[in-house]
């Protein structure tokens, strides 16, 4: 087992070396992870997968994009760590993990989810959170031509009837930092979201940046992002989800500090998340 | 029980209490009866206890889903989304009564002038009781304001309600259908034969008969009504489940979804118990009357 799975690490470029050197007592040799599946990464994620999270022609059973792609924001970054681990891009298998079970109790499916989930201590009580593979702002988009579209600040935004989309951060962001007069609305999913605004049933739908230009792009016509929120208040990140004590974590973290100090997690960024940052900031 | 055993003879209660008891005799035997039964109530739930509390994942399934902490932090919030439970059902069981009466007397209209209106009748109720709560909900809630006309409502509760209304009139109006098909035609046609018209006749003399007998099921329908409302949130009402959803969403902890539930079957459970009690009172007053 060990020979080949040194085999295996001699294959890939850049973790040969790491790898090889204390192949028998360091814990994350590809030999000593405690996987789902032996010899092979499960990395889950929600189907539909949403540019520019995901990216590639939808190939069944992945709707809009295909995760398998290696394009897009995360699927280049799962296949990424999963290199440093010592894994080929074929060790790497994809299964769909709604939202909603990615924490339910018991065993889980994946070695890791890796589904735009943000960290917070109350969520790290129950699933372990890899350190952050992005830094993200939540942002308002809006139809062109309506009232909101005009909203210079968060104060702006308090009359007007706001949405988000459950387990996001943002429901809890317009609550806590937006405090709109009207009851905001929550749906179960992106379309229904995007659903809601094209029909004029919210004003706004708060969402995180990148997924901002999504729906600007893609979902919504004449639509635009009216602006983005400013980083301090919230800190937000996203986090890959693991079976609360697995190992893993650090092997991820080790992994991901790697990517962060040679460039290639920002050359990623560049590459599937360039357009953002561009978005006015509403203070 | 005792309290139960005060009143004389009582030909409901006493069926019910032998369809929960078991065959319970007075005297020696019925004590010895109640000894078993108490025995194996006991026992049965004990050990069902223990299977659960001993399983392997009980600890995590306890900390997930029953976390006292978790579940002081969700009520208020879960109570106060209810409160748009509770409004949905009191406005959709109001309309439903309504438009399932009118439904219902469509499809019973003799003569065959009248064969379009029952034919709308029947395909009305095979549609909305065939086609899934959750999708009808959807597919007005957000085909309806997809339509961009000025008169149209856009909000979710308000098409919630509607699709609500929709369904269960289907439902509703096949039980009173069911109630004035099981009065005697005898009844009707005495009305007629007394010079009243069709419609005096249905309303003074069947409706009367039918709608009692149906009171019943009826309420048995407001339960899965009152259930219903939860759906609702599908299309982004802040409901009771959809805020035991946020909250669990937040904190990766389901507890919220208990705090949901408890409160669902608080409010069932009194209607649950008034059917009971109907259907008991209803039984009497027939036996006492002797029809």
């Amino acid at each position: 087992m060990v020979v080949l799975a040194l085999a295996g690490c001699g294959g890939s470029s850049s973790s040969s070396s790491q790898a090889t050197t204390s192949s028998s007592d360091n814990p994350c040799a590809k030999s000593a992870l405690n996987l789902v599946n032996a010899g092979q990464l499960t990395v889950g994620t929600d189907n539909p997968a949403f540019p520019p999270w995901f990216g590639g022609k939808e190939k069944s059973p992945w709707k809009v994009s295909d995760p398998r792609s290696g394009e897009g924001f995360e699927s280049a970054v799962a296949y990424a760590v999963a290199r440093k681990l010592g894994f080929a891009n074929s060790e790497v298998k994809w299964i769909v993990v709604p939202f909603n079970t990615s924490f339910a109790p018991g065993p889980k499916k994946f070695d890791f989810d890796i589904n735009e989930i943000s960290y917070t201590p109350a969520r790290a009580k129950v699933v372990d959170f890899s350190d952050s593979y992005y830094d993200v702002n939540q942002a308002v988009v809006g139809k062109r031509g309506t009232k909101i579209a005009q909203a210079q600040s968060t104060a702006d935004l308090q009359g007007f009837k706001l949405g988000a989309q459950l387990g996001t951060t943002s429901y809890q962001y317009i609550k806590e930092f937006i405090k709109p007069s009207k009851q905001p609305a929550v749906f179960d999913t992106n379309d229904a979201a995007v659903a809601a605004l094209k029909n004029g049933q919210i004003d706004g739908l708060v969402v995180d940046l990148p997924t901002a230009f999504y729906v600007t792009a893609a979902q919504v016509p004449n639509s635009k992002i009216v602006g983005q929120f400013p980083t301090g208040n919230a800190g937000e990140r996203f986090g890959m989800v693991f079976q609360k004590g697995n190992k893993l974590v650090g092997c991820v973290n080790h992994s991901l500090n790697q990517l962060k100090a040679d460039g290639t997690l920002q050359k990623i960024q560049d590459k599937w998340l360039a357009k953002v940052g561009g978005a006015p900031i509403l203070h | 029980m005792a309290g139960e055993s005060r009143r004389r003879s009582d030909p409901a209660l006493d069926e019910r209490r032998s369809r929960i008891l078991g065959s319970l005799r007075s005297g020696a035997e019925g004590r010895r009866g109640a000894l078993i039964a108490t025995i194996s109530t006991v026992l049965f739930f004990t050990a069902l206890a223990l299977l659960i509390t001993h399983s392997p994942g009980w600890p995590e399934v306890r900390s997930t889903f029953f976390d006292w902490d978790e579940f002081k932090d969700s009520l208020p919030e879960v109570s106060r989304a209810f409160l748009l439970n509770v409004k949905m059902f009191c406005i959709a069981e109001v309309l439903i009564l309504i438009f399932a009466l009118v439904l219902a007397v469509m499809r019973s209209l003799p003569g065959p002038a009248a064969l379009p209106l029952r034919i709308l009748g029947i395909a009305y109720a095979d549609f909305f009781r065939g086609v899934p709560t959750i999708l009808v909900i959807a597919m007005l809630g957000f085909g309806a304001p997809a339509l961009q006309l000025k008169s149209v409502p856009t909000s979710t509760t308000f098409w919630g309600i509607v699709s609500l209304v929709l369904i269960y009139t289907a439902y509703v109006s096949e039980v009173y259908r069911a109630g004035i098909e099981s009065v005697h035609p005898s009844q009707a046609a005495a009305a007629r034969s007394l010079g009243l018209t069709h419609f005096q006749a249905l309303r003074t003399v069947v409706l009367p008969q039918a709608v009692r007998r149906v009171i019943p099921p009826l309420l048995n329908d407001f339960i899965g009504l009152q259930k219903d409302t939860a759906l609702v949130g599908f299309l982004g009402s802040i409901e009771a489940f959809k805020q035991s959803q946020i909250d669990a969403a937040a904190t990766f902890n389901y507890t919220a979804f208990t705090a949901a539930a408890l409160l669902f079957v608080a409010l069932t459970i009194p209607l649950a118990r008034f059917t009971d009690w109907l259907v008991a009172r209803d039984r009497r007053r027939r036996q006492a009357t002797g029809t």
